[in-house]
C-alpha cells in the first residue's frame, strides 16, 4: 500500500517575489495517519498543502505521493490520489447543485452517467447530505457546504485527505458532527488547523511549522504537552490537557 | 445598501420560488422557455394602437402564476418596481399624437393615449412572463434549456458561474458597504474616493476567488471542460404545455377575443 | 438605458438578437480556441463582480443623484474583447430575469448596446489606441475615461435607432437624439471616471494582473471577417422579418403606413391614387389611416364598421374605427379582464384545496 505514503524531504519553497514560504521541510506521513499541522497564521502550512495537491512544485527538494514525485507529469495520478478539502467551500463548490458538484470530479474522471447515481448519493450519505442533492450550494448552512464539500472529495475515492481548517466557521454540533465523521475515515488524513481540540481529537500525531520549518512532530499528546513550542507559534494549549482551574488538579 | 440588502433578499427568493414542487416547476425547463418566448413574440408583434387584442394575452401570466403557487403580490410589486425605461418613453405619445383614434359616444380618445396604454400593456405582459419564467424554472435549469437547444456551452457555463457566485459577491458588496455607512457618521451617500476604493478591494478579493475556484477545480481533474450530466425529458405534459399554449396565443393573436366578445353583448343589450 | 420590449416591434428585436447570438457564438468560439482553463471560473467570478459592483452607488457632488459602474470597458481591460463580451451578455442575461431589466426580446438589444460597442469598438478602437500595451498609469486613465464615454454615447445612440425602427414611440428622432445623448454623455463621463479609478487602483496594488491581461492576443485579422458576416446576417434577418411584417399588418411596415395614410389626408386627392398603388405593392393593409377615424366616423354610423375595406375584401377592420367597435373594444376588453382574474382565483383555489 505504498501509495498512501506521502513523503518530504529538504522541501523548500519561495513566492515569485522571492520571500521564502517553506524553508527545509521533512516529513513522512504513514498509510492510514491521521496528521494534524498546525503553525501560526502565515506559518506555511497552506503553502505545503498547495504542494501535496499540486498545484505548486517545490523549488528544492523533494515530495513523493505514493511513491510518485509531484511534478507536471504525474499531476493526473496525484490529484486522482489526493483529495483537497478547501477552507472555504465557497470556492470549492462552483456547480449549479449539490449532487453536481459531488459528480464534477467523477465525471472528469469518466465514469459512466450510469454509475454516477450510485457513486455521488453514497458519497452524500457518508457525510449526511443526501437530503440536500438538488439544493443549489450557496443556500446551505455553513456545515451543510462543508459536508458537501467533503462528499465532493470522497466520491473521487482518493488514498489521502487534505484539509484546510475544516472547523473553520462552524457552529459547534456541526463541528462534532464532523469529528465524529472524519474519526470513521480509514484515508490518510492531513488536517492543516488551529483547532487544537479537534486536533487531539481527530488526529493521533501533529506537525508544528514555524516559519516554514518543522519545530515539532510527534504524538500529539507530547507535542501539545510542551508549551514552549506552542507560544513559539501563536498557539494555546487545548483546555482538555490544561490543568484544571477549580481544583488544580 | 438598503437597495443592495433588498436585492439580495431578492435573488434569493426568487431562488426559493423556483425551487417549487408543482407540475409546472417540474415541466423541462425547454418547453417553459419556448413557449414564453413565443408568448413574447406574440405580444409584441401587434399593431402600435392595439388594446383590447393584447387582454386574452393576460392569461398566461395568469395561468403561470396561479398553477405554479406563486405569490402574485410579490411579483407584481416587482413588475412596477421595475424602472420603466418605456414608461418614461411612451409618456410622450399622448403629446405627439393627438388625433382622435377611439369614440365612445361624444368622447374621443387620442392615438396618443392608445398607444401609451399598449405600451403599457406590453410592458406587464413581458415583463410579467420573464419573471414567472424564472420563478417557475430557475436560473440553473434555464441554463441547462439553453445548452440543449444549442446555445454556445462557453456562454451557458458563464451564466451557471455567473449565477453560483453572484449571491456570494453580492453579499460581500454588501458587507463593504455597510462597513462604510457604519463609519460614515451619518453623512449619507458614497463618495467617489472611497467608492473606488470599495470597488478595487471587491475586485481584488474577486481575483484571488476566481483562483482559489480554479485550484479547486484543478484538484477535482478539471481540464477545461465542464461536464454536464442531466436527465430531464419532453414528454407529454410538456408536449401539451407547449402545444395547447401555441394554439391559444395563435387564436388570440388573429382574432380579437375582446371585440368579438363585447360585440356579441352589446348585441344582445341592444 | 436598457431597451425595453414594450418599445420593440418583432423584426428590430429578431434582428438584433440575430446579430448579437451571432457575436456570442463567434465570441464563445473565440474564447475556446484561447483554450486557458484559467478563464473558466475568471470570467464566472468576474461576472459576478460586475453585477454585484452595479449596485453600489456613489454620490455625485452637487447634483443629488447617484451613478454606479456599467463594467463592460474593465471586463475588456481585464480579459479582452471576447472574454468580455460573453461575460457581459451573461450579466445583463441574468439581470433580464432576475430585475426584468428590459425582457427578454429586448436582450439581443441590450447585449448589443452595452457589450457590443464597448468591447469591440471602444475598447479596441480608443482605449488600445491611447494606453497601449504598456502601464502607463496616466495614458490607461485618459483611454478608459474616453473610451467609456464613447461606449454609452454608442450605445445610447443604438438605443434612438433601435426605438425609432420599431415605430411603437412617437419620439421623433431629433428630440429622442437630443435627450438621450447629452444625458450619456454625463453617465459615459461618470463611467469612464470610474474605470479609470478602478484599473488605476488595480495597476497600483497588483500591476501584475493588468500586466497578465495586456500580454494576452490582441483581437486577430479575423475581426473584419466576423463583422462582414455579421453585418450580412443582421440586413438579412432585418430584410426577412420586415418582409413578413408587411404580410402581416404589424411592427414595422405598419409604422409607415401608418405615416403615409396621414399625407393622404393632407395632400388631397391628387397623390391618392399613387399613394394608394404604393400602398397595395407594399403591404394588402387597406388604406384606412387611423387618423382618418374622425373624418369617416359620420358615414360609419351607417355602414358600420366596414365602410373603409373595398380593398379590404373579408378583412375585419381596425377594431376602433368607429364608435360601434370602440365600445365593443371596451366591454368586451373589461369582460376579458374580469375572466383572466376569475380563472386566477379559481387556479388559486382549486390548488390549494388539492
Amino acid at each position: 500500500m505504498s501509495h498512501h505514503i506521502v513523503e518530504a524531504q529538504g522541501l523548500r519553497y519561495s513566492y515569485p517575489d522571492g520571500t521564502p514560504a517553506l524553508e527545509d521541510i521533512s516529513l513522512r506521513v504513514e498509510h492510514g495517519e491521521a496528521v494534524a499541522l498546525v503553525g501560526e497564521n502565515g506559518a506555511g502550512k497552506s503553502t505545503l498543502l498547495r504542494h501535496f495537491t499540486g498545484c505548486l512544485f517545490p523549488a528544492a527538494g523533494t515530495l513523493r505521493i505514493g511513491g510518485l514525485p509531484v511534478a507536471k507529469e504525474h499531476l493526473t495520478e496525484i490529484r486522482r490520489a489526493v483529495g483537497m478539502v478547501f477552507q472555504n467551500p465557497d470556492d470549492q463548490l462552483f456547480m449549479p447543485t449539490v449532487f453536481e458538484d459531488a459528480a464534477f470530479g467523477l465525471l472528469n474522471l469518466g465514469v459512466s452517467e450510469a454509475q454516477l447515481e450510485g457513486k455521488v448519493m453514497g458519497a452524500l450519505e457518508t457525510v449526511g447530505a443526501a437530503h440536500l442533492r438538488s439544493r443549489p450550494p450557496y443556500r446551505l448552512s455553513q456545515g451543510e457546504k462543508r459536508a458537501v464539500s467533503i462528499a465532493g472529495v470522497l466520491v473521487m475515492q482518493p488514498d489521502i485527505l487534505v484539509m484546510d481548517e475544516p472547523t473553520s466557521n462552524l457552529d459547534p454540533r456541526s463541528r462534532r458532527r464532523l469529528i465524529e465523521l472524519l474519526k470513521t475515515f480509514k484515508h490518510t488524513r492531513i488536517i492543516a488547523t488551529h483547532d487544537l481540540d479537534f486536533a487531539l481529537e481527530v488526529c493521533g500525531r501533529t506537525i508544528v511549522i514555524h516559519k516554514g520549518r518543522v519545530t515539532a512532530d510527534g504524538p500529539t499528546r507530547e507535542v501539545f504537552g510542551d508549551e514552549k513550542i506552542l507560544r513559539l507559534s501563536n498557539l494555546e494549549q487545548p483546555a482538555a490537557l490544561r490543568k484544571c482551574p477549580a481544583c488544580g488538579g | 445598501m438598503g437597495q443592495l440588502a433588498q436585492n439580495l433578499t431578492d435573488i434569493g427568493y426568487m431562488d426559493t420560488l423556483a425551487a417549487g414542487f408543482t407540475r409546472l416547476h417540474r415541466l423541462d425547463p425547454r418547453a417553459k422557455l419556448l413557449t414564453t418566448a413565443l408568448f413574447i413574440v406574440a405580444v409584441v408583434s401587434f399593431g402600435k394602437y392595439e388594446v383590447s387584442a393584447l387582454l386574452p394575452f393576460l392569461l398566461y401570466p395568469v395561468y403561470l402564476a396561479a398553477q405554479g403557487r406563486l405569490p402574485v403580490g410579490h411579483l407584481l410589486k416587482k413588475v412596477l418596481l421595475v424602472s420603466p425605461f418605456a414608461v418614461v418613453v411612451g409618456i410622450f405619445n399622448p403629446f405627439l399624437d393627438s388625433g382622435v383614434l377611439l369614440r365612445v359616444g361624444d368622447f374621443g380618445v387620442s392615438g396618443g393615449w392608445v398607444s401609451f396604454a399598449s405600451i403599457l400593456l406590453r410592458f406587464f405582459l413581458t415583463v410579467s412572463a420573464a419573471l414567472l419564467l424564472l420563478a417557475l424554472t430557475g436560473m440553473n435549469s434555464i441554463c441547462e434549456a439553453l445548452l440543449r437547444l444549442g446555445v454556445p456551452k462557453a456562454f451557458v457555463v458563464q451564466l451557471l458561474f455567473l449565477n453560483r457566485y453572484l449571491f456570494s459577491l453580492t453579499a460581500e458588496a454588501e458587507s463593504m458597504s455597510r462597513a462604510r455607512a457604519l463609519r460614515s457618521a451619518g453623512r449619507g451617500g458614497m463618495g467617489f474616493g472611497v467608492f473606488i476604493q470599495i470597488l478595487g478591494h471587491l475586485l481584488l478579493k474577486t481575483l484571488d476567488r476566481a483562483e482559489r475556484v480554479y485550484r479547486a477545480m484543478l484538484c477535482r481533474g478539471f481540464d477545461g471542460h465542464i461536464r454536464v450530466a442531466r436527465f430531464s425529458n419532453i414528454g407529454r405534459p410538456e408536449l401539451l404545455f407547449c402545444g395547447a399554449w401555441t394554439a391559444l396565443f395563435i387564436v388570440f393573436r388573429f382574432v380579437n377575443l375582446p371585440v368579438a366578445l363585447g360585440q356579441a353583448v352589446t348585441g344582445l343589450l341592444k | 438605458m436598457h431597451m425595453a420590449d414594450a418599445l420593440l416591434s418583432p423584426a428590430v428585436g429578431g434582428t438584433m438578437w440575430t446579430v448579437s447570438g451571432g457575436l456570442l457564438a463567434y465570441s464563445a468560439k473565440k474564447v475556446r480556441e484561447e483554450a486557458d482553463d484559467r478563464k473558466v471560473p475568471l470570467m464566472g467570478v468576474l461576472g459576478a463582480f460586475i453585477f454585484a459592483a452595479q449596485m453600489i452607488n456613489f454620490t455625485i457632488p452637487a447634483t443629488g443623484s447617484s451613478g454606479h459602474m456599467g463594467g463592460g470597458m474593465i471586463l475588456a481591460i481585464l480579459l479582452g474583447p471576447w472574454s468580455a463580451f460573453l461575460v457581459m451578455a451573461s450579466v445583463l442575461t441574468v439581470q433580464a430575469l432576475f430585475f426584468a431589466d428590459g425582457g427578454l426580446l429586448a436582450l439581443g438589444c441590450n447585449i448589443f448596446n452595452l457589450g457590443f460597442f464597448t468591447c469591440f469598438v471602444a475598447y479596441p478602437l480608443i482605449y488600445k489606441k491611447i494606453a497601449g500595451d504598456g502601464l502607463d498609469g496616466r495614458r490607461i486613465m485618459l483611454g478608459s475615461t474616453l473610451a467609456g464615454i464613447a461606449g454609452l454615447q454608442l450605445g445610447a445612440f443604438g438605443v434612438v435607432v433601435q426605438t425609432l425602427a420599431s415605430g411603437i414611440s412617437e419620439l421623433p428622432f431629433k428630440t429622442f437624439v437630443m435627450l438621450m445623448q447629452p444625458i450619456h454623455l454625463a453617465i459615459g463621463l461618470v463611467e469612464g471616471l470610474v474605470t479609470a479609478g478602478v484599473v488605476s487602483f488595480i495597476l497600483k496594488a497588483r500591476p501584475e494582473i493588468l500586466a497578465a491581461a495586456t500580454e494576452r492576443k490582441p483581437i486577430g485579422v479575423s475581426v473584419k471577417g466576423a463583422l462582414a458576416g455579421l453585418t450580412a446576417a443582421a440586413v438579412l434577418t432585418g430584410a426577412a422579418l420586415s418582409w413578413f411584417a408587411s404580410a402581416n399588418p404589424d411592427g414595422l411596415e405598419w409604422a409607415m403606413l401608418r405615416t403615409s395614410g396621414k399625407e393622404e389626408l393632407e395632400s388631397g386627392a391628387k397623390v391618392h391614387g399613387l399613394l394608394a398603388s404604393l400602398q397595395e405593392k407594399t403591404s394588402f393593409l387597406p388604406d384606412y389611416g387611423f387618423k382618418k377615424a374622425e373624418v369617416v366616423h359620420e358615414p360609419a354610423a351607417e355602414e358600420g364598421g366596414t365602410q373603409a375595406a373595398p380593398e379590404a375584401g373579408e378583412q375585419a377592420p381596425w377594431p376602433a374605427v368607429d364608435a360601434g367597435t370602440s365600445v365593443a373594444g371596451l366591454v368586451g376588453g373589461l369582460l376579458t379582464l374580469a375572466l383572466a382574474g376569475l380563472i386566477g382565483f379559481a387556479l388559486r383555489r382549486r390548488n390549494a384545496a388539492a
